[in-house]
């Protein structure tokens, strides 16, 4: 989004961030003409290989979008984007199917083992060493885990270049592949569920991301199946000037589990760049779908310069009776933030939960929180929502929870905790509640704290640096959701908890 | 013999102006336990809060030596790896954040400052095992998130147990005989005593002279309005148990 000018004109070259990711890599990349066009559309539908359907649905939306307007009821601000100064598509060269990871460009493998994301399976089945893990849990005076496989999809900028352990998958009857895939080795399964949760009309955004979405994650849990082992999407923006406009679906069939990560960070750049994602869950009877998101794009400098723009739609879908989705998010990055994951609780006694942990500091903008829509009987839902405001930052928490007229026995229990870094940022709560049915019971908590000054002496006093304190008091804060993660994220989270509020105090 | 702590002359006032403490002068050496005896007001916490480095103090004069260093150079973390350690009157709760899991934090952030290696996480946990057996404390209290809901007694305990796994140079404790009944008091004077050495100083601040049966102090100071007043042994304790601070009050005015 090179076309915001003004932001670029503010660059002034300075390099006081915090971020660690903020690395470029260097390679060659193929793109789609820049610009928003029905050719653009037309070319990602090739490249893809697509079937006709795909490319229709895609033109629908296309059309659709261009009578809506951007939403501007969220608490955040920003130069508009020009939709027209940005490429749709970037893959890396060359885009030859790979058959093994031997065959990825060395310079990707390179950019995900900086990461930290393990792509060689070989690593990861002989169980990897992470210190840090395991004198956690022993530091709690409980015996450590065994460490679990992960199996991961990794997106480099608007294609997926490795999936591992999809053998094993295979056999436990599991698809797990690239989306673009998922469209030619399964286009009926995927039809018959993409934009059932998220319709191609449902906001600006994710209509857009309908128009053009490159790829993402498809994961298909058959009748029965518990997924043996975690499923994650790794997302990477890369190249400069191209949006990422990732698309995940994930079908827990009737009786199913599938716990499912996402992670994602950005190179460092003083220009804006959009991410609009759509991830759409479907939990069919009895089954259950935990989807846990550790976000950590590029939050921009210290001045506000730069920053990933993520305006994502995520909802789930509990369609079927006693089905379960959990949404897990920590979120760290981006410079602004418009995201509620949300769940349908259209099954009759369906339960939906919505843990989350949102940090902002310095310019970043946060408006997130969840919509739990109550729809079938004796239905449940749960939000635990953290903002921590730092910096000049500001930080929203905006949820709704309602009961439809015939969601008789509809329960909502909502906490949301703020807390704040300093007196220069801001955090605000914005409930929804609608209760057509008389029955429906929704409890709603709301606090919101100073850090301590007193509580950080305390532990300065003890040796700890101001920043370790913060870190420490905020890890406190947020514990609650922190346990929600699979073990190893939450070691890698509480980490990036420390380190996005560095410099924060002080 | 540079002593362990040298205070010359020191004045410190509250944001804000109002001066508290008012010229006071004060060595400790090694091997030394001093008793801070005074009214409520006096100034004894502020002195604490001031060694420690608490932001919030204004020094208007005066120097403060730790080993010959200057303290009041230091920051606060860097004063508590050199050894400066304060018991406090109300330590402070932090919800979230198991007992342990702050004792290891604080052990390797003064290790790290002080260029040592960190201690791996089971000999630290032996280590504070260990020494929480000798305090009472179970392991159950350690898995806790730091002082939420402890009674008095069992905050005091912690104190004495960060104090014991750190190994300050110079311990302060500041009215640590407040809200413990006769047995607490017993096994968190045990606990201190069991940390007197001819390595290591303390200042014991208290009102009553209750904790110097059990602790017992080599020197003992009045404190009143800001200064040191007068100084004597053990004995002065109990005659200030008798007299009360009255006359000194008066006198400091
Ligand atoms: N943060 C503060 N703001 C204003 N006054 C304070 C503050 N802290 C202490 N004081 C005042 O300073 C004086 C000394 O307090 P303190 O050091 O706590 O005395 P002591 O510990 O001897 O009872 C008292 O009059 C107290 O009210
Ligand atoms: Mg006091």
């Amino acid at each position: 989004m090179a076309a915001v000018q003004e932001t670029i004109d503010r660059v002034k070259g300075i390099d006081v961030d915090q971020y660690r990711y903020g690395f470029e890599t260097v390679i060659e990349s193929e793109k789609a003409p820049k610009g928003l066009s029905e050719d653009t559309i037309r070319f990602i539908s090739a490249k893809k290989n697509e079937p006709a359907w795909m490319l229709e649905w895609r033109l629908e939306a296309y059309r659709r979008w261009l009578t809506m307007t951007e939403p501007t009821w969220a608490r955040v601000g920003y130069p508009k984007i020009d939709y027209q100064d940005l490429y749709y598509y970037a893959a890396p060269k060359p885009k030859k199917k790979v058959a093994s990871l031997d065959e990825i460009d060395p310079e990707i493998l390179k950019t995900y083992e900086k990461l930290g994301i393990p792509l060689r399976e070989v690593e990861l089945l002989e169980g990897v060493e992470r210190p840090a893990a395991a004198a956690e849990t022993d530091a709690d005076g409980e015996a450590a885990a065994p460490r679990s496989k992960i199996a991961v999809d990794a997106v480099f900028d608007s294609v997926s270049v490795a999936t591992t352990f999809k053998e094993e998958l295979k056999k436990a009857g599991v698809i797990f592949m690239p989306i673009s895939e998922a469209l030619r080795e399964h286009p009926d399964l995927v039809q018959k569920y993409l934009g059932t949760v998220v319709p191609t009309t449902d906001n600006y955004f994710a209509t857009l991301n309908s128009a053009v979405f490159s790829d993402g994650s498809f994961v298909y849990v058959p009748s029965g199946v518990r997924c043996p082992m975690e499923l994650s999407t790794y997302f990477r923006i890369n190249e400069r000037n191209t949006g990422q406009f990732e698309r995940t679906l994930i079908i827990a069939d009737k009786g199913a589990y599938v716990s499912y990560l996402e992670g994602c960070t950005a190179p460092q750049r003083d220009e804006n760049q959009l991410h609009a994602a759509v991830v759409e869950l479907v939990a069919l009877d009895d089954a259950e779908i935990k989807y846990s998101t550790v976000q950590n794009w590029y939050p921009g400098n210290s001045e506000g310069v730069g920053g990933i723009y993520n305006f994502v739609t995520k909802r789930g879908d509990c369609r079927g009776a006693n089905s379960k989705i959990s949404w897990t998010q920590v979120e760290t990055g981006s410079a602004i933030t418009w995201k509620y994951p949300s769940c349908i609780l259209r099954g009759d006694n369906s339960s939906g939960e919505f843990y989350s942990i949102a940090i902002s500091n310095g310019f970043q903008q946060v408006d997130s929180g969840t919509k739990m829509i109550h729809l079938g009987k004796n239905t449940s839902s749960r939000i635990i929502s953290k903002g921590i405001a730092a910096g000049k930052s500001q930080n929203t928490y905006r949820g709704l929870v309602s009961a439809h007229r015939k969601a008789s026995g509809a329960r909502n229990f909502t906490a949301c905790d703020s807390l704040l870094i300093g007196d220069k940022c801001g955090a605000h709560t914005v409930p929804y509640i609608e209760a057509k049915n008389s029955s429906a019971v929704f409890e709603h908590e709301a606090t919101t704290s100073k850090i301590s000054e007193d509580v950080l002496f305390y532990c300065i006093q003890r040796g700890l640096s101001q920043e370790e304190a913060v870190g420490l008091v905020v890890n406190g804060f947020v514990k609650d959701v922190l346990q929600q993660l699979p073990m190893e994220f939450a070691v890698e989270a509480q980490k990036l908890i420390s380190i996005s509020l560095e410099g924060s105090v002080g | 013999m540079t002593a362990l702590l040298e205070i010359k002359g020191l004045h410190a006032e509250i944001a804000g102006g109002r001066k508290i403490i008012q010229g006071l002068d004060l060595t400790v050496n090694k091997g030394e336990i001093h008793a801070i005896m005074g009214p409520n007001g006096a100034g004894k916490s502020t002195l604490s809060y001031v060694l420690a480095g608490k932001p919030g103090y204004e020094i208007t004069a005066g120097e403060v030596y730790l080993n010959g260093e200057d303290l009041l150079a230091m920051e606060a973390n860097e004063r508590a790896a050199k050894g400066v350690f304060l018991a406090f009157q109300y330590p402070l709760e932090i919800p979230g954040v198991a007992t342990l899991t702050f004792l290891r934090a604080a052990f390797n952030a003064q290790r790290k400052a002080r260029g040592e290696e960190e201690l791996s996480s089971p000999d630290l946990i032996k280590r504070v095992r260990e020494i929480a057996k000798t305090l009472n404390i179970d392991a159950e209290m350690l898995k806790r998130p730091l002082n939420v809901g402890f009674s008095g007694g069992e905050k005091k305990r912690n104190e004495t147990l960060q104090m014991a796994l750190l190994q300050p140079s110079l311990c302060v404790l500041d009215e640590t005989d407040s809200g413990l009944d006769i047995d607490a008091l017993k096994v968190v004077a045990n606990g201190v005593n069991a940390l007197r050495s001819g390595e290591r100083g303390m200042i014991v601040i208290t009102h009553y002279q209750r904790l110097l049966d059990y602790i017992v102090p080599d020197i003992v100071h009045v404190f009143a309005a800001g200064r040191i007043v007068r100084t004597g042994g053990a004995d002065l304790a109990r005659e200030l148990e008798a007299t009360g601070y009255g006359q000194y009050q008066s006198e400091a005015a």
